[in-house]
């Protein structure tokens, strides 16, 4: 467990590959938790098919909310947008590889919030995107 | 001197790892403190033996269970000095306690327009009540600020004296600070101004000596479960004329002296305040926890945690990127809240875990503390009667192992 958290969560959150925000866009979101601080930002760029054909994300937070949301912005890369919509809480465990216990699942379904909020077009993210 | 090595010998989860060698090193009291064999004892022997419901029985259980609670009374009024069990009005905790007044007390004297004085500092349950009783009732608010020392800016206190409010609200400790606020004086000012006062003692009583008759407190309010004792029961102290003057809060049995269909007339003090079948186990571990604290003395408890976190406050100043909030030893109880330099308060306390080190993440329900520090969130680590230098050792290494981890 100890080396999981190390190599997937501290790496990603020391050296994220999807940093950063795509102008121009074709969705963005942001929300934020704020019993911690954490907060996250994603941009999304799609083709007329409904592709995901790019994505970023911009933040900050704690290790564990900032890696997922940098390994959630690559594994959708080249998904259709509606397969996006059905991502959900097991999506993101299985992503980390890792237990987590309730208030740190917190901060691991923040950027899956985001996401769906955003390509939802919703006017706000709820828990209830990430059940 | 308090034994601590016998001392933790009766506490049965000091004996736990958290993992096959990884002892737990609890630093969350703050949050809620462990409870000695003799509390526990005590609760389990009440279910085995006398366990009844209380008030109304005449049977033989019934009236154990019955003198039981009304002792555990009696030695929680001895414990803070207070001159009459009656005096004492159990609760499920500090919140429901602070809510009591709010409800009780607030709603028959404050009007729209009368002005409550709290405290930056506070914590969440003096905030929330007196929120939703504004916007009820339109009192208005206002906060003795906290300097950048954490303690609390007198001379802005007395300025917002001069406005006439009916209540003063305010934490006796800090639960992110450890700021031990001037109680005596506080309450002075706040009499002399007109006012009557509400301390919010969930962190003071079970780390301190109280005298409420020598504070001379109006309310006062703790909760069991931070001084050894069981969660569930708390405890709102009140001087008797106010006590006797205020309506019910929650109504139902017990609380009554006679109901008809459409009429009741309520019951005298203490009972007045208390609906319904109580926690009769909890009053007991509420008892066995006054017991054993008395038997320690708070004296030397005050003493021994001083003596801890001095030592903390030392190695913690030492670690680079390490920033304590709050006073120096002398204006402090045992609770550090800090923060790392690059690393989220959550991440700290998931590292320290992993080493069987127990603090808490977060904002404390401190919300605007924090955010008048500018910061979303601390770590905390706080020291009760059980906690010993080389459990202090070990968060400082546990903290130099997070830093390498993030370096």
């Amino acid at each position: 467990m100890d080396d999981l958290y190390r190599e997937v969560i501290i790496e990603h959150y020391k050296n994220p590959g999807y940093r950063g925000r795509l102008d121009p866009h074709d969705i963005q979101f942001a929300d934020n938790n704020p019993l911690c601080g954490d907060h996250i930002e994603i941009s999304l760029r799609t083709d007329e098919s409904g592709t995901i054909t790019d994505a970023r994300f911009n933040g900050h937070g704690c290790a564990i909310s900032q890696a997922s949301a940098d390994l959630l912005v690559e594994s959708i890369i080249g998904k259709p947008v509606e397969e996006v919509k059905q991502l959900n809480k097991q999506y993101i465990l299985d992503m980390l590889g890792i237990d987590l216990g309730p208030v740190r699942l917190k901060c691991a379904l923040l950027s899956l919030k985001v996401l769906k909020a955003g390509v939802y077009g919703l006017g706000e993210a709820s828990d209830s995107l990430v059940e | 001197m308090l034994n601590v090595k016998e001392i933790r010998k009766e506490f049965p989860i000091l004996q736990r790892e958290i993992k096959p060698g990884t002892p737990l090193v609890y630093l969350d009291s703050t949050a809620t403190s462990q409870k000695p064999f003799a509390v526990i004892k005590a609760m389990d022997d009440y279910y085995r033996l006398s366990n009844a419901n209380i008030h109304r029985g005449v049977h033989t259980l019934a009236e154990e269970a019955t003198a039981m609670y009304e002792q555990a009374r009696v030695k929680i009024a001895k414990f803070i000095n207070a001159e009459s069990a009656h005096q004492i009005i159990y609760t499920r905790n500090t919140t429901e306690s602070i809510n009591l007044v709010a409800y009780s007390w607030a709603r028959a004297n404050l009007r729209s327009g009368d002005l409550v004085i709290l405290t930056e500092m506070e914590h969440h349950s003096n905030l929330v009540p007196w929120h939703i009783l504004q916007a009820e009732r339109g009192i208005e608010l206002d906060f003795i600020p906290v300097t950048e020392d954490g303690l609390l800016d007198m001379d802005a206190y007395k300025a917002l004296l001069g406005r006439g409010p009916k209540l003063v609200s305010f934490a006796h400790m800090s639960n992110v600070l450890g700021t031990i606020n001037p109680a005596a004086q506080i309450i002075r000012l706040a009499h002399e101004a007109g006012a009557v006062t509400l301390v919010d003692a969930a962190q003071s009583v079970p780390h301190l000596k109280i005298d409420v008759q020598s504070l001379d407190a109006d309310f006062l309010a703790f909760s069991a479960h931070k001084m050894c004792g069981p969660t569930g029961i708390g405890a709102l102290y009140g001087k008797i004329e106010l006590l006797e003057a205020m309506p019910p809060f929650l109504g139902g049995g017990d609380m009554i002296r006679e109901v008809h269909l459409r009429s009741f007339r309520p019951n005298s003090l203490p009972y007045k305040f208390e609906a319904g079948t109580p926690a009769i186990a909890e009053s007991v571990g509420f008892g066995a926890a006054v017991d054993y604290l008395s038997a320690l003395g708070m004296g030397q408890i005050a003493a021994h945690e001083h003596e801890i976190t001095e030592y903390a406050l030392e190695r913690l100043e030492e670690v680079p990127g390490v920033k304590v909030f709050g006073p120096s030893a002398e204006h402090k109880g045992g609770v550090t809240a800090f923060t790392l330099d690059g690393v989220h308060p959550h991440d700290v306390a998931q590292i320290l875990d992993k080493d069987g080190i127990a603090v808490r993440a977060g904002h404390h329900c401190a919300q605007p503390l924090h955010e008048k520090f500018g910061i979303p969130a601390t770590s905390r680590a706080s020291f009760y009667l059980y906690n010993t230098k080389e459990e202090v050792d070990l968060l400082i290494n546990g903290i130099y192992k997070v830093k390498e981890l993030f370096g």
